[in-house]
């Protein structure tokens, strides 16, 4: 009976150890070889703050100044709030004094320069897609903004939330790591679409469903998803009846641009926000997001619609 | 000039005093009436926007008139009552937030005025219309509708 219980204590703290070896962070030690020689190009780093939405958290909330990025937008979550913090480039307050592999820890791992990992409200599980050199040229261009003093409010979420550390076991099954794979078969134009949506446009953030805890619902892909604001839904966006078949690739290119749908309504709630971004893009990227969008795989709705 | 003032201030008045009539009815069908009417006229601007139609100046310019008038009556179709019912996307913060909600109203009606003010003579300068005014919609259903379907 006693030798039972000690081998059972022992397996606790084997698991226990494991848990706490598997929760660890999965950070890159050195700059990856593509990064090697590498001269940052602001232009596109400024493509890539519009196309990954960054001031859409990160700017003031109630500011017309999108690139004072002092933070304090409220995300609320079934989790809990987040609230998205300061990135400007001011040393105490902002990410000032952090160096390109900080920041592609952040981007691609999810980890702090701490060792720290991040919650997901911060979509780096998209945002791991991005190529280096674009995560380059995005901190390039970041580096440019006004650096501006401010802390944003602490994040609002309860136990077992507020243990960073168990986000460890989170991202071991939702962070896989993986870099953008283009599809041969595809157009360069929808490889171009994918690569943003996939990636710093997170469509699949808001627009694909999720489980029990928190994990997107790849099978259900852009197919539509309840609101994690609480009331209403977020539209299917495949290809399906349900959703964007009667839009033409030009219908949705405009709506990028311009909030208009095809009957004239014009888009709102988290994605008006998406849209002040989309805008700003080349109209080709506009395009290439359209393009591909057109070429899913046409799903049903994938949320049960908030019925009054 | 001053005549085509006075018939706008008096289909202004008329739509006005028919909106709080029906409003009594149905706040909520009638909102919902009128933000389609609006849809439509920004459609008129949008084909035109999107070269589906040929830029007409009078045209667009009474696009512009229609959704100020809309414009005008709109924040009294949210009397306490109206917050749910009759498949309304209206959001619980106009209630919260009657104020912000008002100003976003406002701003849609000075934008369509200046629009009225000074008509677009060519697409270009339509164009450049249509995306502050569309910025104004956006702004309001940002925080003030919520979809639903
Ligand atoms: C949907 C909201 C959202 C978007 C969009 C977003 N972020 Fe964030 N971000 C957050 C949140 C929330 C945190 C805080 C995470 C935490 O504390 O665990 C964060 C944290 C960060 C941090 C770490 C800051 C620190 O002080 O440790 C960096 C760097 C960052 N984001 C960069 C970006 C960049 C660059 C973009 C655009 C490509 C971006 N974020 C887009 C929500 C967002
Ligand atoms: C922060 C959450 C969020 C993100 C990120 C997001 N969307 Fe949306 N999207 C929404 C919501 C909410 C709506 C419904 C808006 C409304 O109707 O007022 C919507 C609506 C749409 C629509 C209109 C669909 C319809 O049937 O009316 C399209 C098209 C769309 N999104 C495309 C995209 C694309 C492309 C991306 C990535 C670049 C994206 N969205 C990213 C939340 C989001
Ligand atoms: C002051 C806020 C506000 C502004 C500005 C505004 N809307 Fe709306 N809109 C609403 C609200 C609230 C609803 C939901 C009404 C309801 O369902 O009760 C709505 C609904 C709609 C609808 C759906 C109507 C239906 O069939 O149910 C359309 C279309 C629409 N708006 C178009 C527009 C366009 C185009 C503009 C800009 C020219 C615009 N709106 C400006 C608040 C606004």
């Amino acid at each position: 009976m006693g030798r039972l219980v000690r081998l059972l204590v022992m397996l606790g703290v084997i698991a226990a150890g494991a848990g706490w070896w598997l929760s660890g962070p999965n950070r890159l030690d050195a700059l990856p070889a593509e990064a090697a020689g590498h001269q940052p190009d602001i232009d596109n780093g400024r493509l890539m703050f519009f196309a990954g939405g960054c001031a859409s958290c990160h700017a003031a909330p109630d500011s017309d100044d999108k690139l004072a990025l002092t933070g304090g937008v409220r995300l609320e979550s079934p989790f809990g709030a987040f609230v998205g913090p300061n990135i400007s480039p001011h040393r105490q307050d902002g990410i000032g004094g952090w160096s390109q592999l900080d920041f592609l820890n952040a981007m691609l791992r999810g980890v702090s320069p701490d060792g720290s990992h991040y919650y997901p409200a911060f979509p780096y599980t998209s945002y791991q897609r991005m190529r280096v050199a674009d995560l380059l040229d995005l901190k390039a261009f970041l580096d440019t903004l006004a650096p501006v003093a401010g802390v944003a409010p602490d994040h609002e979420v309860g136990f077992p939330f507020n243990i960073r550390r168990g986000l460890g076991l989170w991202k071991r099954l939702y962070l896989d790591g993986e870099p953008f794979m283009a599809d041969p078969a595809a157009s360069d134009q929808v490889n171009r679409g994918a690569y943003l949506s996939e990636g710093p446009g997170h469509c699949g953030e808001c627009h694909t469903p999720r489980d029990a805890i928190g994990g997107l619902d790849r099978s259900n892909w852009l197919a539509g998803a309840p609101n994690p604001e609480g009331k209403g839904i977020i539209p299917n966006i495949t290809p399906h009846a349900q959703g964007l078949a009667d839009w033409s690739e030009g219908d949705i290119a405009y709506a990028l641009e311009s909030g208009f749908t095809p009957d004239y309504d014009s888009l709102g709630g988290t994605m008006g926000k998406v849209i002040s971004n989309t805008a700003q893009l080349p109209p080709e990227d506009r395009a290439a997001i359209a393009a591909y969008l057109k070429s899913l795989p046409a799903l049903p709705d994938a949320y049960e619609a908030a019925k009054p | 000039m001053i005549r085509q003032t006075t018939i706008a201030l008096v289909a202004t008045v008329c739509s006005l005093s028919l909106t709080v009539a029906s409003a009594n009815d149905d706040p909520i069908a009638t909102r919902k009436a009128m933000m389609k009417n609006v849809g439509a006229s920004i459609g008129v601007m949008g084909k035109m926007a999107k070269g589906e139609m040929a830029f007409d100046a009078i045209q667009a310019n009474l696009a512009m008139r229609a959704i100020n008038n809309a414009a005008i009556g709109f924040v009294h179709l949210f009397p306490e009552g109206s917050e749910s019912g009759g498949e309304t996307e209206a959001a619980p913060k106009i209630w919260e937030d009657m104020a912000g909600f008002i100003a976003k109203s406002r701003d849609m009606e000075e934008v369509t005025a200046e629009a009225i003010a000074f008509p677009a003579g060519s697409l270009d300068e339509m164009r450049e219309q249509l995306g502050k005014l569309g910025a104004t919609c956006k702004a309001c259903h940002e925080g003030y509708r919520i979809k639903k379907s």
